[in-house]
């Protein structure tokens, strides 16, 4: 996916140690502890020991908040039989967040099979988190059956449509929205028209300098078409968000950390809680991706997410659980 | 009254069984007049349908398995038949009867795709 990176920082401006191989250092597959900090439209990323020598408080923001994902309760599969023992370590991760993060975002695949106790098993674990609020958007696995009923009466409390929505944080814009349902044969995922428009009309009266959050499942940018890693209309979705200064799209799915950095915006996946699946196409298939027992902690992880509004940067960082 | 009554339970003793019996004899025999209903395996395997295109003659009961870690469904294109999601080792089972193509997917991993042709 390298190749596909198009903002580079090919020279050290700032005297701060940052170059081009800090900046590839941030992008490095799942979890290897990179700061990146997105500072006026630019990337700058820091080795987790240069921040320590930064200063906590420097690192800190406004707005702290974490995003976990694909916990898939109810997966018993040889790649993780104990997902209920990582996501309670990802929970314990999070209390231990050095800024306590003001609320939890789950980007989708909460459960295996859309089961009734699946979802109440990451409800009663997510309540051990310090963070009281948990802000949802489903994945493909919440909503088997029966296109999303269950998941609706569950998390879609004022959400509209198959459960989009939008909140506002501290002077920064949420957008939650759904991209895993009437999903067409051969494609991507999708938003749909009506998804859109409203999109369109939530942006429209937001001052330009506003910071906006996308999260949604399945990434809004083509990391791999051929395994479906994608969403065939997000493009008009960000072309709604090309008047903002700073845009963050923080998705899951895709089971590892990855990011790109494309104009004003800054797309970033998470790790799951669950299992690591394969690199874009260094498998046959992106099924679950068997690791020694030991490994599998450090392919697992949470992100935590810092907002500075004087700075005008949110802060993106991936830890691993072991 | 209650002698009534016993001389109806009497005569249901012997009727009841014996509608059972034909019945039974009926399902037999029907069954074993039909020749075994042909069948096919789709294997639903590395996110992909294996044959991606199977062509069998028309009555024939095609059968979808899961061989994978992740769930699956099948779906087809064009609002023919859909099944519910299917967990590893879990089935699908589906007669053909009317000649024609039907393509079909996995409406969670849209990318898979395959084909079942009656001819």
């Amino acid at each position: 996916m390298a190749q596909e990176i198009k903002d580079e920082m090919l020279h050290d401006h700032n005297h701060d140690g940052i170059n081009r191989r800090g900046f590839l250092k941030c992008m490095a597959w799942a979890g290897t502890g990179a700061l990146c900090v997105m500072q006026g439209g630019v990337l700058k990323s820091f080795s987790l020991s240069q921040m320590s020598q930064m200063g906590g408080k420097s690192a800190m923001g406004e707005l702290s908040f974490v995003q976990i994902s694909d916990s898939h309760m109810g997966f018993n599969k040889a790649a993780n039989p104990d997902v209920v023992g990582t996501l309670k370590a990802a929970v314990d991760k999070i209390n231990g967040l050095s800024t306590p993060p003001e609320f939890t975002l789950h980007t989708g695949d909460i459960s295996h099979l859309s089961k009734p106790e699946e979802f109440d098993t990451v409800d009663q674990i997510l309540k051990g988190a310090t963070p009281r609020d948990v802000f949802f958007v489903p994945g493909e696995h919440d909503m088997l059956n029966d296109d999303g009923k269950q998941y609706l009466e569950r998390y879609g409390k004022g959400a509209k449509g198959t459960g989009w929505y939008s909140f506002d944080k501290k002077g920064v814009h949420f957008i939650g929205l759904v991209n895993v349902l009437n999903l067409k044969s051969g494609g991507l995922g999708t938003l749909g028209p009506e998804q859109l428009e409203w999109m369109k009309n939530d942006v429209r009266h937001l001052k330009h300098s506003t910071p906006i959050v996308v999260f949604a499942h399945i990434p809004l940018w083509s990391v791999y078409p051929d395994w479906g890693w994608g969403t065939e209309d997000s493009g008009q979705a960000l072309a709604y968000l090309k008047k903002f200064g700073s845009v963050t799209v923080l998705n899951g799915h895709i089971h590892q950390t990855m990011q790109k950095v494309e104009g004003n915006v800054t797309f970033h996946t998470a790790a799951s809680t669950a299992f690591p699946q394969p690199q874009p196409g260094k498998a046959g298939s992106p099924g679950p991706m068997k690791v020694p027992a030991e490994q599998l902690k450090s392919l697992l992880g949470i992100t935590e997410v810092n907002y500075v509004r004087r700075q005008h940067a949110l802060a993106v960082v991936d830890s691993t659980l072991g | 009254m209650i002698r009534r009554c016993l001389r109806i339970a009497g005569l249901a003793a012997v009727i009841v069984p014996a509608v059972v019996l034909l019945i039974v004899a009926l399902y037999v025999s029907a069954h074993a007049q039909q020749p075994a209903q042909a069948s096919a395996e789709v294997k639903v395997d590395n996110f992909s349908f294996g044959p991606g295109t199977l062509t069998v003659a028309p009555g024939t009961k095609v059968t979808w398995t899961n061989r994978d870690d992740i769930p699956h469904t099948v779906v087809s294109t064009d609002g023919v038949f859909k099944s519910k999601v299917l967990d590893t080792d879990d089935k699908f089972s589906l007669t053909f009867t009317k000649t024609g193509t039907y393509p079909y997917f996995c409406s969670i991993h849209p990318k898979m795709t395959g084909k079942i042709v009656v001819q």
